[in-house]
């Protein structure tokens, strides 16, 4: 199963975004929260995303779901830090972070590859609300 | 030690420390109001980092350490851009302990290119790169006049100069600046004013 990575500067952002997208996922997902630094305050933390990007993976991959600019910065110096092994297999997502998340988490549960879960996220960018 | 790479990152971290609040302001008026914070919080680690370092090792090494410290440290953008781009310089430092007027200008080149890759961005965007192109560009051709080291990094600092000022007179397209649009005129760039501060305090520290 594709797991799922939540790259947020605020670390409530992206627990609450975890939570939510967990109502929606199975027992055995891997959802990762990494927001914040590490002492709390606001900003995205490379250690973090790596580490959280190690969890999440099963096998099948990891979607990253980020939100503004220096998250995808943050994310691509990750990567880069990463065994060559897991590096290719996850990709970030160019998605709006709460819906895409939501999105992935569902896609991911049906054990779909981690190319349909990242065209899933990205789908959610056209969700119309109202 | 005077003259090495070690203390010139110590008198360039200092500087950025104490040009914590200008930076902050400047975020504040155009971004998220955190650029002071997290360079001055990425060159205190830097700072406490080095001291763990043995001050004689080469520029490579130093390098490295400093890089590798702001991509952890930052927090916000700038610790993956300038961290790119002191990684990038450091290939270039590896085993050496001093830099000649060629060496300087090919890890400036290669920290650009770094800071482009990394953050997707080109000159004219209302980056650091509107700093560090024409910085460049000034270095190379004084080079070329075959004017000193520190003659090449007068032009290099006057052309950053005029660079700072430039970002006041364009619309931010890259960052979080770029929400603002056109708001966005009329502020100069923190990133470019950190940039500028660091070449600046490079210059100070070889002038005496």
């Amino acid at each position: 199963m594709v797991g799922v990575v939540i790259v947020s500067h605020s670390k409530k952002v992206a627990e609450g975004i975890r939570e939510m997208a967990l109502q929606m996922a199975r027992p055995e997902q891997q959802i990762i929260a990494a927001g914040g630094m590490d002492n709390g305050s606001i900003g995205t933390d490379v250690h973090k995303v790596s580490e959280a990007i190690k969890s999440a993976n099963m096998g099948d991959g990891v979607v990253v779901m980020v939100d503004l600019g220096s998250a995808v910065m943050t994310t691509d110096t990750a990567l880069e830090m990463l065994e060559e092994e897991i590096r290719g297999k996850v990709k970030i997502a160019d998605a709006p972070i709460l819906e895409g998340a939501i999105s992935a988490v569902v896609e991911a549960s049906l054990g779909s590859s981690l190319a349909t879960v990242v065209s899933t996220a990205e789908g959610a960018r056209n969700l119309k609300k109202c | 030690m005077k003259g090495s790479i070690y203390e010139v990152m110590a008198v360039i971290g200092q500087a950025i420390i104490n040009n914590k609040q200008l930076l902050t302001d400047l975020d504040a008026a155009i971004g998220d109001g955190d650029h002071g914070i997290n360079m001055a919080r990425g060159f205190e680690a830097v700072g406490a980092k080095l001291q763990s370092l043995e001050p004689d090792k080469d520029i490579g090494t130093i390098l490295k350490t400093v890089g590798m410290t702001l991509i952890t440290s930052v927090g916000g953008a700038s610790g993956p851009l300038y961290g790119t781009a002191f990684l990038r310089a450091a290939n270039l430092g590896l085993g050496r302990y001093e830099l000649d007027k060629e060496i300087a200008a090919n890890m400036l080149a290669v920290a650009i290119t770094g800071i482009k890759e990394r953050g997707k961005a080109t000159r004219g965007e209302k980056t650091m790169l509107d700093v560090l192109e024409p910085a460049y560009d000034a270095f190379v051709e004084a080079a070329g006049a075959q004017k000193s080291l520190i003659e090449c990094l007068e032009s290099a600092c006057e052309s950053a100069r005029l660079g700072v000022e430039f970002t006041k007179t364009i619309v931010a397209t890259k960052g979080r600046a770029s929400y603002l649009g056109e708001r966005s005129i009329g502020h100069q760039d923190p990133g470019a004013t950190s940039s500028y501060i660091m070449l600046q305090t490079l210059l100070e520290y070889i002038r005496c």
